[in-house]
């Protein structure tokens, strides 16, 4: 632009270097913890680079779990954690699509109603009715169960009125050809409307993956068996207070492993990340 | 807006809402309206029976000072959290915006935070200034600080608004970077030609025109410090020292948890949903959606 290159160009990346350490340094220590004896670092005296104790440190912590608090396998609870966050992606498209689908296309009686129905979810965060839904969840015998770590969070308003807003945009048209060749509702949606809305479901899906794999209070109340565990609960309850139980070792090993698959959704999908990220924003 | 040209059904378009329904309904309004209906009602202490005491528990929970402390410092909390993230994020988008060789292997290392869960994060940032083993707590006892957050109420706040805001940089850079990117280059060239310096054009150019995001941010970002904080509050500090880092959300968990209190409870949830309803408004109200990337 107007600028002259050379020392601006210079402060800029220095403070954009800085920020990335800060943000990735945690991480990095996590890692180095990660690949070290247990001894070392309870005494204090951890160093700030690998240790050897990777291998060992991994294999236990997948597959044969910390002797403290949570015996449970850690490759067990990414998979209730990706079951978990699939089913939450996959039935929020799902139920959201349909329905917007249903408002757009048809009209009938209470369209509205039902309209602001779904919009007012939007003001009843889980947070906010955490007991009363527990409740509900244990009168329908859904605790410990993969339909009770997901189906309360499954609707979503955000989805519903981004995939309605979407439907508007398409042009009448497409419909009315549709039509002339004699599709019915079913064909139109299953040949014109779904490919139509394969980007956006895919920039929908990236985002609540990494809600659903991220849940924290919903699974905490409704699981109580350590085999229906997530990992991110799992790590929180294999740190204590006590020092000397907690393997920080496995622990960061455990974080490292909560925290790859996300990460790695959010990096190799950048684009449909940050699109489903600012569409789902209102 | 509506389509011109619709199809005919009766019963299908009902079909078609009864998954999303059925969910709503089961597992958002009546839950809701059970929290309102619970906060109404006094239960004695075994839990056997319940009497209609109409709005005695909020009065009872707006005289306690313990309440008003954990509002007060719930709303620290968000300006401490939203201040410091979005400051940061701020200074790092307007960098990033700038026209720099390896900008969008930037843009790919600062925002991957995004995807850490709230609790992993409190996990983390723990373990780096834990009392007896962080490597930072060595150097800030070396300091003179007597660094020991498992004690020291305001240690603990520091921890907590640290983990939080460290989250949510990548999340206010991403918005920031996109209301950078849209504000015309020409607007800035004929600020600079008038001859602004960088500075001041950032502040009288830049900055108002990005007032839409900075305050959609805002909303978010208390949002955030209201409910995903719990995650990173439950792993790091349980609420403690003393109160010290309990929130309003954190609360209700635990009134609700030792379960003595119900009705208290559910009028926290309430007041809760009120706070919700009014951050929510306030954003559809003010925030248009202006955002692309």
């Amino acid at each position: 632009m107007v600028e002259k290159k050379g020392i601006r160009g210079l402060v800029a990346h220095l403070i954009l270097w800085i920020g990335i350490g800060i943000v990735a340094f945690p991480v990095y220590l996590a890692f180095v913890a990660s690949t070290q004896d247990n001894a070392a670092i309870a005494n204090g005296q951890m160093s700030l680079l690998p240790g050897s104790h990777f291998i060992d440190n991994y294999y236990r912590t997948l597959f044969v779990g910390t002797s403290g608090s949570t015996r449970e396998p850690v490759v067990h609870m990414l998979w209730n954690s990706l079951v978990m966050a699939m089913a939450i992606a996959f039935g929020k498209i799902v139920i959201s699509i349909l329905s917007a689908y249903s408002i757009v296309y048809f009209r009938f009686p209470f369209r509205k109603t039902v309209f602001w129905l779904i919009f007012i979810t939007l003001m009843l965060p889980v947070e906010v009715r955490i007991y009363p839904t527990y409740k509900i969840a244990a009168d329908l015998s859904l605790l410990d169960s993969y339909a009770g770590l997901t189906l309360p969070l499954i609707a979503s308003a955000t989805a519903t009125l981004l995939f309605r807003q979407f439907f508007m945009t398409v042009p009448d048209e497409l419909l009315e050809a549709s039509r002339i060749d004699g599709a019915g509702p079913f064909r139109f949606f299953k040949d014109t409307l779904l490919p139509l809305s394969r980007t956006n479901m895919a920039a929908l899906f990236v985002i609540l993956f990494i809600y659903g794999w991220n849940q924290f209070l919903w699974p905490l109340l409704i699981t109580t068996r350590d085999d229906m565990q997530t990992v991110v609960i799992g790590i929180r309850k294999m740190i204590t207070t006590q020092d000397a139980i907690t393997e920080w070792p496995l622990v960061m090993a455990t974080a490292v492993l909560a925290m790859l698959p996300p990460v790695a959704v959010v990096v190799l999908m950048q684009k449909l990340f940050v699109r489903g990220l600012v569409e789902t924003e209102k | 807006m509506e389509k011109q040209s619709v199809f005919q059904s009766r019963l299908l378009p009902y079909l078609l809402l009864v998954p999303q329904l059925a969910v709503v309904l089961i597992f958002f309004y009546w839950p809701a309206f059970q929290a309102v209906w619970q906060s109404f009602l006094l239960q004695d202490a075994f839990g056997l029976s319940t009497t209609f005491v109409a709005f005695e528990n909020y009065a009872e929970l707006l005289s306690q000072p313990e309440y008003l402390n954990a509002i007060l410092r719930t709303f620290a909390f968000s300006a401490a959290i939203a201040g410091s993230s979005l400051s940061a994020a701020l200074l790092l988008a307007v960098m990033a915006d700038k026209p720099l060789r390896g900008g969008a292997i930037y843009r790919t290392l600062l925002i991957w935070p995004y995807a850490v869960a709230p609790a992993v994060a409190g996990v983390l940032w723990l373990f780096m200034l834990h009392p007896a083993l962080g490597v930072f707590s060595r150097g800030l006892r070396a300091m003179g600080i007597d660094w020991n957050p498992l004690l020291n109420g305001n240690q603990a706040v520091a921890l907590i608004v640290l983990a939080a805001a460290w989250k949510q940089i990548s999340y206010n850079f991403l918005f920031f970077l996109a209301g950078l990117q849209a504000i015309p280059k020409s607007v800035m060239e004929a600020a600079a030609i008038d001859g602004a310096r960088p500075m001041r054009r950032f502040w009288t150019v830049t900055f108002p025109l990005l007032m839409p995001t900075v305050f959609f941010l805002i909303v978010i970002n208390i949002v955030y410090a209201f409910f995903d904080t719990f995650g990173i509050i439950d792993a790091m500090t349980g609420g403690g020292p003393a109160k010290a880092t309990e929130t309003l959300v954190y609360k209700v968990y635990l009134d609700g948890l030792l379960g003595s209190n119900l009705g208290s409870s559910a009028a926290q949830s309430v007041i809760l949903m009120f706070i919700v309803i009014g951050l929510t408004a306030i954003q559809f109200r003010y925030v248009e959606r202006k955002v692309t990337y």
